[in-house]
């Protein structure tokens, strides 16, 4: 079981129920295809530094997970398919990106504590 | 009857500016793992039209050089990054 993270924008266009419906469905594929879901996160809208498919502005998810590699095919290929994804990224997370990423939602945990 | 023109006298000394040694501030600050979620930390070693700098000008080790390279690489596709701009900073 690999740890990775994959980050991926949606097109703007959708509305809010639209937008959790598709995180929902992504995180569905990965929980059916037995990956743990360690982390997620929603940048929300933001702008982007160049318009992709006409469009300057995207909805940001970051999901960080662990899996087996045969799951990556499976879950690019639905990005792929999924129109509602405009650009997506998976990468595996080696040692140093682990405890990086540890770190980092420490970080942002107390960051939300004290907002 | 062609006197020396090799010596050429300047008004002020020449300065040659003094040799900063460069260092890699990835070893120097311990940092391991360059993300390529931050934009903003990224953007310290691209110059104005949002290309990569080189080692020389930014004194970082080759190693790190090619992890900032795979992180802004990376970065410009989530266009998180520009590839080209003409006034970043």
């Amino acid at each position: 079981m690999n740890h990775y993270e994959t980050v991926f924008i949606m097109t703007p266009v959708l509305s809010d129920a639209q937008m959790k419906e598709t995180v929902e469905k992504f995180k569905g594929i990965l929980t059916a295809n037995g990956a743990a879901i360690v982390n997620e996160e929603s940048w929300g809208m933001r702008k982007l530094a160049y318009p992709i498919e006409k469009k300057s502005t995207g909805f940001y998810e970051l999901i960080e997970f662990d899996a087996e590699p045969d799951t990556i095919a499976k879950l690019e290929v639905n990005f792929r398919r999924d129109e509602r994804i405009i650009r997506f990224i998976t990468v595996k997370q080696d040692k140093f990106a682990a405890e990086y990423a540890i770190r980092r939602r420490s970080l942002r945990q107390s960051k939300v504590e004290e907002a | 009857m062609a006197e020396s023109t090799s010596e050429i006298r300047y008004l002020a000394p020449q300065t040659v500016d003094v040799k900063k040694k460069k260092y890699c501030r990835f070893k120097k600050a311990g940092i391991k793992y360059i993300d390529y979620k931050d934009p903003e930390f990224l953007k310290r070693f691209l110059n104005e039209q949002g290309k990569i700098l080189p080692r020389r000008i930014t004194g970082t080790s080759l190693k790190f050089q090619r992890r900032v390279a795979q992180a802004v690489k990376r970065a410009r596709h989530l266009a998180l990054l520009p590839y080209v701009t003409d006034m970043m900073k």
